[in-house]
């Protein structure tokens, strides 16, 4: 017992010790919440510059009144100006732009234009355009005797909310970030599995092609170096997600420090945009927080195990029989892989119908419940679907291990000549 | 005493009969020589005494037990034909992790790598890594892995392969060495200079079984044809005799076949008569790499695929 450790050891401390095992652990999610803060950065960023804006109020249109959402965006009304001879004045006098506002008819205005020497950013255009439109609107509801308070108690929408009535009492669900999450976890178990699989099936077939394995089953048995393997490259992709789990958590908390203002900015908004990005990113947090974090993390780990350990031992067993040639092995795998893609194929079916009978079935058939179980988590699952999924893979990966075993036994030892299916089913029913 | 007991050994894979009831003893301290052409079973046989196999049949006596493979492999030292290392790992590191998996506790495993790196001279190595070993270095870390925990049995498949001539005699000095020990030693080759310098007693396999088995004194006595040499100056005289039949003939030397009964007396006073000048006399004995071909050539090289 004591040397499948030493072997869990050396395949854990050889991997975890490489510099690219730190290089994608701590690169990854650094790269994630770079990306991250940077588009929360941008979209509270305060720091545009104020703009003075002279308007040269032709058709009154304004009645000398603007009022702006925006505080940076500030009017001032002109007087005695053409257009043309304020072309030339407006930038010494300190605007940036000004508006140009002619004799227009109120059904059919045409276009307004907005002077400025470079061109103005988007914000200013939109700025400009929503108050130009929103008086308009105004004018032609009183030339059609309409109040506009009136219109808008008339227009004024609903937004639909999604309350989910839990045990822990009445939650807001947001359905986009469940959705996120579900593919998010699907997409992770089923890059693991195929990365560490690979793994697990590249360091067999390098053990055996250097004939080490020889000399190790001189020591243990075959089994015990196939696990032991298994293992400890199970251990790596664990590290690795705890790895990642804790920095997500602690970039978290960061967050605040990193950004002081977020927090006052949020109620200290100036433009629309922000604000509705500021909103976006309350709901996503306020979705997240609205998840069952402990089941999902406890499932996706569950599964993780479940599936990884499933398929190792077939890629184990996959590596066992092939040699060098890589073509050979990828022949091989891809028996292994088909069940994969088709988990993922029913798991992106799965997250827009939870309830379906395909999901039901994906998520309970052991070679596919990994992923599609993932895909359905944030839902509400029947415990009996869970409890069988749950045994069925538990099954699955007891009877796999035990066959790829007897076939990973033999292989590791034949060299030359690949073995057909034909062979390898023989060693699978050989006795001793 | 024997360390080890084969009794009626097989070993049946789907197509061929690899091992078919092969008995023999090895006596402790002893070097011993498994012999046999490509493909003859020898390594499915070492692969049984080191428990990478289970025979179908018979059984292995180990030490006055009956072998367990699992609690008798700390006292097995198996070295593949085919060598087989981490080429990643570091030197110090792999010879550690290996000396663990045969039993040896951390701190043992520390003093006996030490102690057989200086003695090879490979105490710079530790920190290399394995792939930057050329072929014969790989050798020698390879034979150190297999000696360091002191096994009782030592199994070697070709050792010098890939050596060079100082390098083999190091690693034959060793040898001799771990058998003056103690250890017992299978040495499995085909190159029978080496055989007939190294090991006390052989056994010759092929198509799975046995043709073979005596020390190598024994073998080349049973063997051996009457043949002598003579060295002498002859110029032209004529030889012929009942007693022999002459098989080569030169200037300074002359190989004679005896004939019967005759007796070596009797050839040497023949040539005493003829009044021939002997400055040497010597039986010949067949080398084992004579005996070998002999043996083997007698049944098809190639093994058949049959079903069994």
């Amino acid at each position: 017992m004591n040397k499948i450790f030493l072997i869990i050891g050396r395949e854990y401390f050889s991997r975890v010790k490489k510099k690219s095992f730190l290089l994608t652990t701590i690169g990854v999610p650094l790269v994630i919440m770079a990306f991250y803060a940077a588009i929360i950065a941008i979209s509270i960023d305060d720091s545009e510059e104020k703009q003075k804006i002279a308007v040269i109020d032709e058709a009154n249109l304004f009645d000398e009144n603007i009022s702006s959402d925006n505080k940076l965006t500030t009017f001032s009304f002109i007087k005695n100006e053409t257009e043309s001879s304020f072309t030339k004045k407006y930038k010494n006098q300190g605007f940036q732009s000004f508006l140009y506002v002619p004799q227009f008819e109120l059904d059919n205005p045409g276009k307004f234009v907005l002077h400025s020497e470079s061109s103005a950013s988007l914000t200013t255009m939109t700025t400009v355009e929503k108050i130009i439109n929103k008086t308009l609107r105004e004018k032609r509801l009183l030339a059609k005797g309409i109040n506009p308070a009136e219109f808008d108690k008339i227009s004024g929408e609903v937004s639909l909310e999604n309350k989910l009535d839990t045990k822990d009492g009445a939650k807001k669900s947001n359905a986009g970030v469940a959705y996120g999450i579900s593919y998010a976890c699907g997409i992770l178990i089923y890059m693991m599995m195929i990365i560490y699989g690979t793994q697990v099936m590249r360091g067999v077939t390098e053990e055996k092609t250097n004939r080490i394995a020889e000399v190790v089953v001189s020591s243990v048995k075959p089994f015990q170096l196939m696990m032991g393997k298994i293992l400890g490259i199970g251990a790596v992709g664990l590290t690795q997600f705890a790895i990642w789990i804790v920095l997500l958590f602690s970039m978290q908390l960061c967050l605040p420090i990193l950004f002081p203002d977020m927090i006052s900015q949020i109620n200290n908004v100036s433009t629309e945009e922000s604000k509705e990005s500021v909103a976006m990113i309350a709901s996503t947090i306020e979705g997240i927080a609205a998840l069952p974090i402990a089941k999902i993390v406890s499932a996706f780990i569950f599964y993780f195990l479940g599936g990884y350990l499933t398929y190792a031992s077939l890629f184990a067993a996959v590596g066992s029989v092939v040699s060098e040639d890589q073509q050979e092995a990828q022949q091989m795998v891809f028996p292994i892989l088909m069940p994969i893609i088709l988990g993922f194929v029913i798991m992106t079916k799965a997250i827009n119908e939870p309830n379906s009978s395909m999901a039901v079935f994906g998520s309970i058939f052991p070679l596919t419940s990994p992923i599609v179980m993932m895909g359905r988590i944030t839902y509400d699952i029947p415990a009996w679907q869970i409890i069988a999924s749950a045994l069925s893979l538990i099954a699955c990966f007891l009877f796999f291990t035990w066959i790829t075993g007897k076939i990973y036994r033999i292989g590791i030892l034949m060299y030359g000549k690949k073995p057909s299916w034909k062979e390898i089913m023989k060693w699978t029913f050989a006795k001793g | 005493m024997n360390l080890l007991t084969l009794r009626h050994l097989k070993k049946y894979f789907a197509t061929q009969k690899a091992v078919d009831d092969i008995s023999f003893d090895i006596e402790e301290g002893s070097i011993f020589g498994l012999l046999g052409p490509n493909g003859a079973g020898k390594t499915t046989l070492l692969r049984m005494i080191t428990g990478i196999f289970y025979p179908d049949e018979g059984e292995i006596i180990f030490n006055g037990k009956k072998f367990d493979p699992l609690n008798d492999a700390s006292n097995i030292g198996y070295m593949p034909e085919e060598r087989g290392l981490y080429k990643k790992m570091k030197i110090g590191e792999l010879a550690l992790y290996l000396a663990r998996l045969k039993g040896l506790s951390k701190d043992d495993a520390m003093i006996a790598i030490k102690k057989w790196f200086i003695k090879l001279e490979m105490e710079s190595w530790w920190n290399k890594k394995v792939e930057d070993l050329s072929k014969g270095m790989g050798q020698k870390l390879q034979f150190v892995t297999t000696v360091l925990h002191n096994p009782k049995l030592i199994i070697l498949d070709e050792p010098f392969s890939g050596l060079d001539p100082v390098n083999a005699n190091l690693i034959k000095d060793e040898i001799f060495n771990l058998a003056k020990n103690g250890s017992t030693i299978i040495f499995s080759t085909h190159r029978m200079e080496q055989v007939e310098e190294i090991c006390d007693h052989i056994v010759l396999v092929n198509k799975g079984k046995k043709i073979l088995d005596g020390s190598v004194k024994m073998i080349k006595q049973d063997f051996k044809e009457n043949i002598y040499k003579i060295g002498a100056a002859m110029d032209d005289t004529a030889i012929s005799s009942e007693l022999f039949d002459v098989v080569n003939q030169d200037a300074q030397q002359l190989l004679l076949r005896l004939n019967g009964d005759a007796s070596r007396n009797q050839l040497l006073n023949y040539f005493i008569q003829k009044n021939i000048d002997i400055h040497s006399f010597n039986e010949v004995l067949p080398s084992l790499n004579e005996i070998f071909i002999k043996l083997v050539e007698d049944t098809p090289a190639t093994r058949k695929f049959h079903s069994v």
